[in-house]
């Protein structure tokens, strides 16, 4: 069986592939956020130390989650880009990195509404949140970088090596909790070993991050479509309907 | 071929950019100077308190110099991006990666050890203890290289760019941030007498991890410039 592993390496075979999927990816992201929601707000058990404050653990850990896996996934495309100098894996890490941003951002500030309660205070310089932070800053240096070079191909050659160089900093984040005594709380969630959670809470956490995965698809494909549009508008595979630019449907 | 061949470019590039900068030596000391005056400015606007000044020494020394290493980052590649040297560099047979460490030696040496050498009248400037100033010194002397080869990767990505002045601490300061935490920690820490040697040991890791990352990522960089 002959795969063609670059069939969806053109930007006129991926533009139908994406708007297929993001229906399906937008429904899935409604109910597995919607069960996640009423899981955790509504059956979850109240927390022993925190009452209830201890919610906006379904936002805060998806989302820290989703800011580090994107920010791997954005590595990932930058690095095949600049392997393959293959250009839709280019648009896709362009198209990844404000989303990425927008869950750094999410995760920074449930967790300083979450700390002010519980630690009292919004914001401590602990490794955890200095390395996420530090992670939001090389989002915004990503897109800035590419936003500043006039040139289209050495702005995304530039951006993706600077997210490589970056993507050093996703394992510290990671094993901030580990390798340093911080404020922030260690891992509750392991591959290898029980975790230290109630099943229905970690089943609710686990929904979240799910949903807000399948958000990240819906949003980077449809930015994704919006790029190819927009890079591919002086070519002949696109076409003006009705004043809207779109896509010649092969 | 090889062997003499690589040294003899390492050598010749280290030599290369002393010699120029030493042509207009104003441009090195410009960054010197911007390290004590800037450190001079906190007391000024702080107080002069010696157990605030003690106190902040470690975090303004360490910021101060941070803001040199930054200012000194474009003298690193433009002038050879514009009169073309840094095509001849790119093209010649030895690796660009050892081509990039010399130039980054060759910066650190005029930008980087300045800081290093002034950094114990600073530091008694502050009210530190011999010790502490000690410490301080190593710190910066396993600091500084780190900074230099970080920011050589920002210096390369925005060669020629609009702008790239600010651009550049956008891109460096982030990855600058654990240079900063665990240099001025060392110093704290020993100041505060747990000990530097934690604190030590991760800059030499830094150190050496940017020895041998950010010269391959730099050459990327320039390869990008330059076509």
């Amino acid at each position: 069986m002959n795969i063609n592993w670059f069939r969806y390496s053109s930007t006129q075979a991926f533009y139908p592939v994406a708007g297929n999927m993001i229906p399906w990816c937008a429904v899935a992201a409604l109910a597995l956020i919607g069960a996640g929601l009423y899981l955790g707000f509504f059956v979850a058990p109240t927390d022993f130390q925190q009452k209830e404050a201890y919610r906006i653990i379904f936002v805060h850990v998806p989302a820290a989650w989703m800011s580090m896996f994107l920010y791997v996934v954005m590595a990932l495309w930058a690095g095949i880009g600049l392997g393959l100098n293959a250009r839709p894996s280019f648009m896709m890490a362009q198209a990844i990195a404000p989303t990425g941003a927008m869950f750094t951002f999410l995760a920074l500030l449930t967790g300083a509404l979450w700390g002010k309660p519980t630690w009292g205070t919004w914001w401590v310089w602990d490794a955890r949140l200095t390395s996420e932070l530090i992670l939001l800053f090389l989002y915004i240096g990503v897109m800035l970088l590419r936003t500043s070079i006039d040139d289209l191909r050495r702005a995304d050659r530039a951006s993706a090596i600077f997210a490589l160089v970056g993507v050093v900093n996703v394992p510290i984040i990671y094993f901030s909790v580990r390798w340093w005594n911080t404020l922030h709380q260690g891992a509750s969630v392991s591959a290898t070993a029980a975790p230290k959670m109630a099943a229905t809470m970690l089943l609710a956490m686990l929904l979240m991050t799910l949903g807000f995965w399948a958000y990240s698809f819906v949003v980077v494909l449809t930015r994704m479509r919006c790029v190819i549009l927009e890079r591919e508008r002086i070519s002949s595979i696109t076409k003006t309907v009705s004043g809207e630019l779109s896509m010649e449907v092969s | 071929m090889s062997q003499s061949g690589v040294a003899h470019a390492v050598y010749g590039i280290i030599r290369r950019d002393i010699l120029i900068v030493f042509r207009r030596r104003a441009d090195a000391m410009t960054t010197a100077f911007f390290f004590v005056i800037v450190t001079s400015l906190f007391p000024l606007g702080i107080g002069p308190e010696p157990a605030v000044l003690r106190s902040i020494a470690p975090g303004v020394l360490w910021v101060a110099a941070l803001l040199s290493c930054l200012l000194s980052l474009n003298r690193l590649f433009t002038s050879d991006y514009q009169d073309g040297a840094l095509e001849q560099l790119v093209l010649v047979p030895q690796p660009l990666t050892v081509l990039v460490m010399a130039k980054v030696a060759a910066h650190w040496l005029l930008s980087g050890l300045p800081l290093v050498v002034l950094s114990p009248l600073l530091g008694m400037q502050y009210g530190l203890s011999g010790e502490s100033v000690g410490i301080l010194m190593f710190s910066l002397l396993l600091g500084t290289p780190t900074l230099s080869l970080i920011g050589a990767i920002g210096a390369a990505l925005t060669l020629g760019v609009r702008g790239s002045s600010v651009l550049v601490a956008l891109l460096a300061l982030p990855l600058f941030i654990p240079v900063l935490i665990f240099g001025a920690g060392a110093v704290s820490n020993q100041m505060a007498g747990i000990g530097a040697e934690a604190n030590l040991s991760l800059l030499g890791a830094c150190l050496l991890l940017a020895l041998v990352l950010a010269p391959w990522a730099t050459s990327a960089a320039l390869r990008l410039a330059v076509e």
